[in-house]
């Protein structure tokens, strides 16, 4: 199954994500926060992002989602540094976080390929929230 | 020029310590244009940097910058520390397995930190960046070698200094700035200050009492 990591700036902002998705999928999916930094400032890590993709990769790939600027600088630069075969089996989600995140879970849920994964998650830009 | 592993660690503990030292004007830089945290963020990385390569004289200088580049990645937090991460990680592959670095050996590295941050930003010249102050900084290096080192790198230190006073006329493209739109015109980018800083403060350490 595909793994997922949330990547934000804000721990609050990733768990809080993260309890929203738990109520779709439970504990089906195997998904980790890479959130703030090691000394409680707001922020991203590669290092820390590098060992939660490690932690989610099972095989079937890594999911990765961002919030804002660093986050997406961070995530490339641990992804970089994964060496193969986690190199190859982790990417990044170009999408919404809370609304990607929830759709990826959802569509990792039922096993889906990681392209399958990371499609849904892209997919939720076109959603109109007013109909 | 040479330098060797201890004076290449005093070099990046006098960027340190210059770094500490405007944290607070770097934050006010940063509260008007982004997330107010460059300063902090740059201080709390380069502190860390200090205690990791302090000790390291026997180790090569690739091997110093790269550890300068792992410890900004781990513990910097914004975009600055993938950012100079990068940076400092491939200057520490062009001169890898030096114990001693030349002039020619400054142009290779200093090009390599700015090839590292355009990679890593997707960032080119005139986005308000770090770019806007690194990039002449190099091309003045490069353009002024043939003058010797001490008159290039004082060229490269008042071209750093003329872009960074530039990104006060650009519109911010990159970064939370962006967000802000032409309201970030008037404002000078912190990261290409930071960057101008580091440049400065080099310099001074290679030309000794000659003034940059």
């Amino acid at each position: 199954m595909v793994g997922i990591v949330l990547v934000s700036h804000s721990p609050l902002i990733a768990e809080g994500t993260l309890d929203l998705v738990r109520q779709m999928v439970g504990d089906k999916v195997s998904i980790e926060i890479a959130a703030g930094t090691s000394d409680g400032r707001l922020g991203t890590s590669a290092e820390e992002i590098e060992k939660k993709i490690r932690k989610v990769y099972s095989g079937d790939g890594v999911l990765v989602m961002v919030d804002l600027g660093s986050a997406v600088l961070s995530a490339e630069l641990a992804i970089e540094n994964l060496g193969e075969p986690l190199r190859s089996a982790a990417v990044i989600a170009d999408a919404p976080f809370v609304e990607g995140t929830i759709a990826a879970a959802i569509e990792a849920s039922f096993g889906k390929s990681l392209a399958e994964v990371k499609a849904a998650a892209e997919g939720v830009r076109s959603y109109s929230k007013l109909g | 020029m040479a330098v060797d592993s201890a004076k290449l660690i005093d070099i990046i503990k006098a960027i340190a310590d210059k770094i500490t030292e405007n944290r607070e004007y770097l934050t006010e830089l940063d509260s008007a244009i982004g997330d107010a945290d460059h300063g902090i963020n740059m201080s709390k990385g380069f502190k860390v940097v200090v205690e990791r390569i302090s000790g390291m004289e026997g180790k090569d200088c690739g091997t110093i910058l790269k550890t300068v580049g792992m410890a900004l990645v781990s513990t910097v937090g914004g975009a600055s520390g993938p950012l100079y991460g990068t940076a400092f990680m491939r200057a520490g592959q062009a001169v890898d397995g030096k114990n001693q670095l030349n002039f020619e050996d400054l142009i290779l590295l200093m090009e390599a930190a700015l090839e590292g941050i355009k990679y890593r930003g997707k960032a080119g010249r005139g986005e308000k960046t770090i770019v806007d102050a690194l990039e002449p900084a190099v091309e003045a290096l490069k353009l002024h070698r043939e003058k010797g080192f001490e008159a290039a790198l004082k060229e490269a230190v008042e071209a750093a200094k003329r872009g960074m006073e530039d990104t006060k006329n650009i519109m911010a493209k990159k970064g939370r700035a962006s967000y802000l739109g032409e309201r970030s015109l008037g404002h000078q980018d912190p990261g290409a200050t930071s960057c101008y800083l580091m440049i400065e403060t080099m310099a001074l350490q290679l030309l000794g009492d000659k003034k940059a």
